[in-house]
């Protein structure tokens, strides 16, 4: 194997004030031609500093200090602007993760791959086309006249991916750095694309710099794995042996906060029902203007539900299947056209802003994003204190309420007075699990509540939000796209696809055998599921 | 990432960092001790000039910095430095209580508008561009002249053309922030709506309404010299702009009379617009790196 890009000793420095001194302290690592090396880490690793180093795109303020990078003969760390310019797309290329901002929403995406060609080469016209319609044909990408004609926003977010795709490796760059290409793509959609970057490399001998926090997705594509955490490297090698066999207790912690793919066992919930949802849809209608025809967008129809007292229910689906949307109506935040939510005996379907107070605090919601589901302006307490005093619990019981909730949530009851931005995500997430609880429910919604966390973090949450749910006789409507996830924290699970409920049952039954053609091609695309199965082969050995 | 980069406009809790934000663009420092002094000069009038600005107190059309009066006298005999102090009072006073009758009014069209949105905020929309398709000064000038010159009329004259900027600003802010979490959050507790409006929403916009606010003192102070020049103003209240009105045609024989007051106004001006400047760096400081 040869070396194309050797990273020594690299230091990267943050502005003064910023929480640590370095983002990267003395990194050593070696990319090879023909293989993938995945540097994996948590927010905050240095991982996406490091790749962005190697291209040269530190953001301002932020510099190397310290090492070399080793392209060839050359340190390109002493190499000018121009020089390195030059390098850049010809040398080495880069994908980025949000491909919808990568490209440039104003010009077609055969421009944008043309000026590549046009910057580097002096190829004509049409041999340029043919180049860029040769290799979109070679990223799969369907119709590549169509696609060379068509603006960002006219592709899906896999297609736009594999223009990106293309238009990093036009030039047959000997490095790719590919920071976390696939995270923003639907399951089914990332399966494609790592598939394709794997067959590319292949077939062009790149060497491949995948960046990524998903043990996943490392285990169906790397050759070589470098563990980071804090901006040092904590564990490099080989992948089987990473995977397999981890040395350091920060690997084998991370390897170990991975969601197993084989469902917990639960005993079977046999209480009585408290939400039914029945033949529930809601249509979108945006109306044409004045003169142009309104659309119709089905977000959900005819979903029918049913949660039992103490049970987990999991609505899993890929962006837009509809879950969502079925997610905001049963703590009514939306309306929906048709159907009934029967809530013991009643339905809140129906019913406007004055018919459910009463039955608000019953169904209360855990968000998805830890950043914007706090108010920034109001300290924890007041964030926790004033639902129960809304509905008219006095003063003091709400607090000695809200300080009960923090110790339960695993947080000092001292924290009342602080503010939501002195907390990490974790912390907050925490916090708005408290609030949701401050209100006494019956049933808790939670959409994507880890989803935001670090794959450690999003353990603790799980195991918290399942003791809590166990304690207080909870049901839950857990929604998620993580199919791990949802096979540990779920009794039965609901998997949506375009707004309709295509298969239903316990989650055993569902992960043993998945009955419709959707929900089997959701479970072929988990990444590492050969890994984990593996893995699972193993522990029973070790076990038995 | 820390939570610093991920936070929300988080301002609160960081007292100590304003004012060294603040004290960093040197022109808003200069624009907050010019302010200061004219502020001190208002407050001061009546010790250092008492009695009636109008009255006659000596030989017409004296020339500044000679003898008993610093700034001269005007074309029938006045103090000029004495009509400018008394002309502070009144700039000072129409400039901050227009504003913040155009704020209040203005955030709260803008705030319904924004978070009620559909029909409501079409309508109060439709409203809004009324106004703004009128031009606000002649508008004013139409205002005073149909509601008989007053220090009042003036002031409803100023804010009924100046809120409809704010409006939309708001309006903006409240869009952007009723889709957030916490305010479904706030609506699934059962909170009523005027809570979530001005206790949840209102604190995280008001950096902007803040500076916008500051800036708007500013064009009151000149709306408010451009009506006094015409003849416009209170005629019972002494005011830079008339000063200046009055000194108009003997611009050419007696320069004082004109410079002094206009000199005064444009000072006032470029002081708040810096102060202005100044408390946006201070309130958003991601913006002002991003500019950078």
């Amino acid at each position: 194997m040869t070396a194309v890009l050797d990273i020594r000793g690299l230091t990267v420095a943050l502005p003064s004030g910023a929480d640590r001194m370095n983002a990267v302290s003395d990194l050593n690592l070696t990319l090879n031609a023909g293989e993938i090396t995945c540097v994996v880490g948590e927010s905050g690793s240095g991982k996406s500093l490091s790749a962005r180093a190697v291209m040269g795109l530190l953001p301002p303020k932020v510099s190397v200090t310290g090492g070399e990078i080793m392209f060839g003969d050359t340190n390109i760390l002493t190499l000018s602007e121009p020089e390195r310019r030059a390098m850049r797309g010809e040398d080495m290329a880069m994908v980025f993760q949000e491909p919808m901002t990568a490209l440039n929403p104003l010009m077609t995406v055969g421009r944008q791959i043309d000026e590549v060609l046009r910057i580097h080469t002096k190829f004509g016209r049409k041999e340029r086309r043919q180049r860029i319609l040769d290799l979109l044909t070679e990223v799969k990408l369907p119709t590549p006249e169509r696609i060379i004609a068509s603006y960002p926003h006219q592709l899906s977010g896999g297609q736009r991916q594999r223009a990106m795709i293309a238009m990093a490796l036009i030039l047959d760059p000997k490095v790719l750095v590919a920071d976390e290409p696939t995270t923003a793509l639907d399951v089914t959609t990332q399966a494609q694309i790592l598939r394709l970057i794997r067959e590319l490399q292949e077939r062009h001998g790149t060497g491949v710099m995948f960046i990524t926090h998903d043990f996943g997705v490392v285990a169906e594509i790397a050759d070589h794995i470098a563990v980071m955490q804090h901006g040092v490297l904590v564990e490099a090698g080989p992948a089987a042996q990473i995977l397999n066999n981890p040395q350091r207790p920060y690997t084998q912690e991370l390897i170990g906060s991975v969601p197993s793919l084989v469902p917990r066992k639960r005993e079977a919930v046999t209480t009585r029902t408290v939400m039914t949802v029945s033949d529930l849809s809601k249509i979108y209608r945006s109306s044409g203007g004045l003169f142009g025809k309104a659309k119709e967008f089905k977000a959900a129809s005819g979903v029918n539900l049913e949660l039992k007292r103490g049970e987990t229910l999991g609505v899993v689906g890929e962006s837009g299947s509809g879950k969502t949307t079925v997610a905001r109506c049963l703590v009514r935040l939306l309306q929906p056209d048709t159907g009934k939510i029967d809530l013991d005996g009643v339905d809140i379907a129906p019913l406007n802003r004055q018919g459910l107070r009463p039955y608000r605090n019953r169904v209360q919601m855990v968000f998805q994003d830890p950043y914007a589901s706090l108010n920034p302006r109001r300290t924890v307490g007041h964030i926790l204190t004033e639902g129960p005093m809304a509905r008219g619990k006095p003063g003091k019981d709400a607090h000695a309420r809200a300080r009960e909730l923090l110790a339960l949530v695993g947080l000092d009851p001292k924290v009342e007075e602080r503010y939501p931005h002195e907390f990490s995500g974790g912390q907050r997430q925490r916090i708005g699990l408290a609030r949701a609880l401050a209100m006494e429910p019956e049933i808790l919604v939670a959409d994507e509540p880890v989803s935001a966390l670090d794959v450690s973090v999003q353990a603790q949450v799980l195991k918290l939000m399942d003791e809590i749910r166990e304690q207080l006789g909870l049901s839950v409507v857990f929604i998620t796209h993580d199919l791990r996830v949802a096979a540990q924290v779920c009794d039965r699970i609901a998997v949506m696809s375009k707004g309709e409920v295509v298969e239903q049952g316990k989650t055993a039954d569902v992960f043993a055998s998945p009955q419709h053609e959707y929900t089997r091609e959701l479970f072929a695309a988990i990444p590492g599921r050969e890994w984990s199965s593996e893995m699972e082969t193993h522990a029973a050995a070790v076990n038995a | 990432m820390s939570d610093a980069t991920a936070g929300a406009p988080s301002t609160s809790g960081q007292r100590g960092g304003f004012w060294s934000r603040f004290a960093k663009n040197r022109g808003a420092v200069a624009g907050l001790v010019i302010l200061a002094v004219v502020v001190v000069f208002a407050a001061l009038a009546p010790i250092l000039y008492p009695g009636d600005p109008f009255a006659l107190a000596g030989r017409p059309m004296t020339p500044p910095f000679q003898g008993e009066y610093f700034f001269g006298t005007d074309t029938l005999g006045r103090d000029i430095a004495a009509g400018m102090a008394h002309g502070a009072r009144t700039s000072l006073l129409i400039g901050i209580i227009a504003t913040l009758v155009a704020v209040a009014f203005g955030t709260l069209v803008g705030g319904i508008a924004g978070y009620y949105g559909g029909w409501v905020d079409d309508m109060l929309m439709r409203v809004t561009e009324v106004f703004q398709t009128i031009p606000s000064f002649i508008f004013a000038i139409l205002l005073v002249a149909v509601i008989t010159p007053s220090i009042e009329s003036v002031i409803i004259a100023i804010s009924v053309v100046s809120w409809p900027p704010l409006a939309r600003l708001v309006r903006g802010e409240f869009i952007s922030l009723r889709n957030r979490e916490f305010v479904q959050a706030n609506v699934l507790m059962g909170m009523p709506d005027w809570r979530i409006l001005f206790v949840q929403i209102l604190p995280n916009c008001l950096s902007p309404i803040i500076v916008a606010g500051s800036l708007l003192v500013a064009t009151a102070i000149l709306i408010e010299s451009a009506l006094a020049f015409l003849g416009l103003g209170d005629p019972n209240v002494m005011s830079w702009g008339w000063q200046v009105g009055a000194g108009r045609p003997v611009l050419r024989r007696a320069w004082w009379i004109c410079t002094f007051p206009g000199v005064a106004i444009l000072l006032t001006v470029l002081a708040i617009n810096l102060v202005g400047e100044g408390l946006n760096d201070a309130l958003n400081p991601r913006l002002r790196e991003r500019g950078k």
